[in-house]
């Protein structure tokens, strides 16, 4: 074949590989970012007019707020609980000597990967039911900082690990006491660390369907993630305008939050309990 | 306390054995109760006849390994365990990986708008909450009145009813793409620049660079990559939300079919046989990468 003629082919091939791309990845979303604003919105993604009508919508329905503050309780709850038990942990870890540690943390970084909502639903379930803790969002929260806990504690360590001891060293030399030199020394230096393992968290916990889904039955606890399946009217015809602008509303923090996140540290973000 | 002592030198803080114990202690009970007692007791349970309803919920009865037997015994579990192997093979270990590896690999060499324009769309997929991606495609493949539907113009093409496995696996391509295409792009700029050059300036194709000089630089990450991915599809809940792992099954991998058999249907015991046999393949799979990755530290 003329060489011309070839690379100009595979020129063109490459073009529309990229197209076939973008439109692959871009068409399902196209339906997030258009109907909130259409009037009369169905399952077509389509903009036929722009209007802000759609919110009206959720802001009339009494689950919306309900659900998305059970999202942030489940998250910031969740989150909080992960991020204290994780510095404190990996604090210790990294400035006390304990024979097998590094053996101890591979083997539960292992755990928790193994050990993931779906593989773990029966028992979990069972078990939070003999707790009493079913349908309760305390259990929801323990059982998804279980699952955090190991990676957050490992990731933790590692930058509690880069701190120089020096700092601390030379707070003591000063008279500090250990309970300040936690406070005033440590505190400030990992905090940093302590931000990004919390958005992690936040963020995991937030997109997470199965774990309330199976632990929580009453649907005024049910989160976000939960709640947009149940947007239907008597019909099974799905509320339209009120799980458009809803899914928007839910995503947004997310997007932010990874803008966030990936501008400050770049990425290896994702990972943990899944499902 | 004197500071030059080697016990201070190990411990700069003036933490104490003890006190550091007890900073650790309430991470492992967490860890402890809500992560390694289930998994163990997953083995006990899944010897016994226990069932939320009926007889078995009054006084569960030792089975042995009867919920084994009853499980290979079982039609829908068969079933349920090779659509799991098409799900995990078609949609990760073969699209996600040579997907991402592909974009990886052309967008290294295209121009900024494109490249970026298609970074964000793919990561975006990646990002977005599980629920809402389920029903964007929901919304995407409706039978009525979806976007596909139009823009094909066929009309009443039911693709979730006719195609399930088919949906599922393409969806999970669009939607875990990005942590390949990530770590391929890390792996393919660790590939030096200038054996690349040589290769070219020798007449090698593109094809023949990426045979012979890329892919063995970048072997162990295509590992890492497969086995990391292949966990997590394995483990991966968002089918149900597409299909419900119907239609009558024909889309219900394992995650589904314990949740139907267990949750709702309340086998408990016979649930928890089929939760140790996922717990076993995870720890294959988890094994495997952890030896993958001593093997690359120490061949540093």
């Amino acid at each position: 074949m003329n060489p011309v003629v070839r690379t100009l082919l595979s020129r063109v091939g490459g073009y529309v590989g990229a197209c076939l791309l973008v439109v692959f990845f871009a068409l399902p979303l196209l339906w997030l970012v258009l109907t909130p604003f259409t009037p009369n919105p169905t399952y077509r993604a389509s903009l036929s007019g722009v209007t802000l009508d759609n919110f009206r919508a959720l802001v009339d329905n009494p689950q919306v707020w309900p659900s998305i503050r059970n999202s942030l309780v489940l998250a910031g709850g969740s989150a909080l609980l992960v991020v204290a038990l994780a510095a404190l942990a990996a604090y210790a870890l990294s400035r006390v000597r304990v024979p097998g540690r590094d053996q101890l943390l591979y083997a539960l970084l292992l755990l928790s990967s193994i050990v993931t909502g779906t593989a773990a639903m029966v028992p979990l379930f069972l078990m939070l039911f003999q707790l009493g803790l079913i349908d309760r969002q305390v259990g929801v929260v323990l059982v998804l900082t279980g699952g955090l806990l190991p990676a957050a504690v490992f990731m933790l360590k590692d930058f509690v690990d880069s701190v120089p001891r020096s700092y601390e060293e030379s707070a003591r030399v000063f008279g500090a006491k250990p309970n300040q030199v936690l406070r005033h020394v440590v505190l400030p230096v990992i905090r940093p660390g302590m931000a990004t393992v919390g958005v992690w968290a936040l963020v995991q916990v937030w997109g997470n369907f199965l774990v309330p889904y199976v632990l929580l039955a009453n649907p005024s606890k049910q989160p976000a993630a939960v709640v947009m399946y149940t947007f239907y009217d008597a019909g099974g015809q799905p509320d339209f305008a009120l799980i458009s602008t809803f899914a928007l509303v839910y995503s947004v923090p997310v997007v932010l939050l990874y803008l966030v996140v990936n501008r400050r540290y770049g990425f290896a973000f994702q990972g943990g309990i899944k499902g | 306390m004197p500071s030059t002592s080697p016990a201070a030198e190990r411990d700069v803080a003036g933490l104490g054995r003890a006190r550091a114990l007890g900073f650790v202690a309430p991470a492992l009970v967490v860890i402890g109760v809500f992560l390694v007692f289930p998994a163990v007791w997953t083995l006990y349970l899944g010897l016994l006849d226990y069932s939320l309803t009926g007889a078995g919920a009054q006084a569960p009865t030792f089975v042995g390994l009867g919920n084994y037997t009853e499980a290979l015994g079982d039609p829908a579990f068969t079933r349920s365990l090779g659509l799991t192997l098409v799900y995990v093979g078609g949609s990760a270990v073969l699209g996600q990986n040579v997907l991402g590896f592909a974009l990886a690999w052309r967008l290294r060499g295209a121009g900024k708008v494109v490249r970026s324009g298609l970074t964000v769309l793919v990561l975006l997929a990646w990002i977005l909450p599980g629920s809402v991606v389920a029903f964007l495609w929901q919304a995407l493949l409706d039978r009525r009145g979806g976007t596909l539907n139009a823009l094909l113009g066929t009309t009443d093409q039911a693709w979730v009813l006719d195609h399930p496995m088919w949906v599922i696996v393409v969806f999970n391509i669009w939607r875990g793409t990005a942590f390949s295409m990530l770590l391929y792009t890390a792996a393919l700029s660790s590939v030096p620049r200038s054996h690349l050059e040589v290769a070219r300036m020798s007449g090698a194709s593109g094809w023949q660079q990426l045979r012979d000089v890329v892919l063995p630089t970048v072997r162990r990450h295509v590992l890492t990559n497969t086995l990391l991915i292949t966990l997590w599809t394995f483990n991966d809940f968002s089918p149900y939300l597409l299909t419900g792992g119907g239609p009558n099954g024909a889309s219900e991998i394992l995650p589904v079919y314990v949740y139907r058999e267990a949750i709702i249907g309340g086998h408990l015991g016979y649930g928890s046989a089929i939760s140790l046999l996922l717990l076993l393949a995870n720890l294959v799979i988890a094994v495997f990468y952890l030896r993958v990755l001593r093997g690359r530290t120490e061949a540093t």
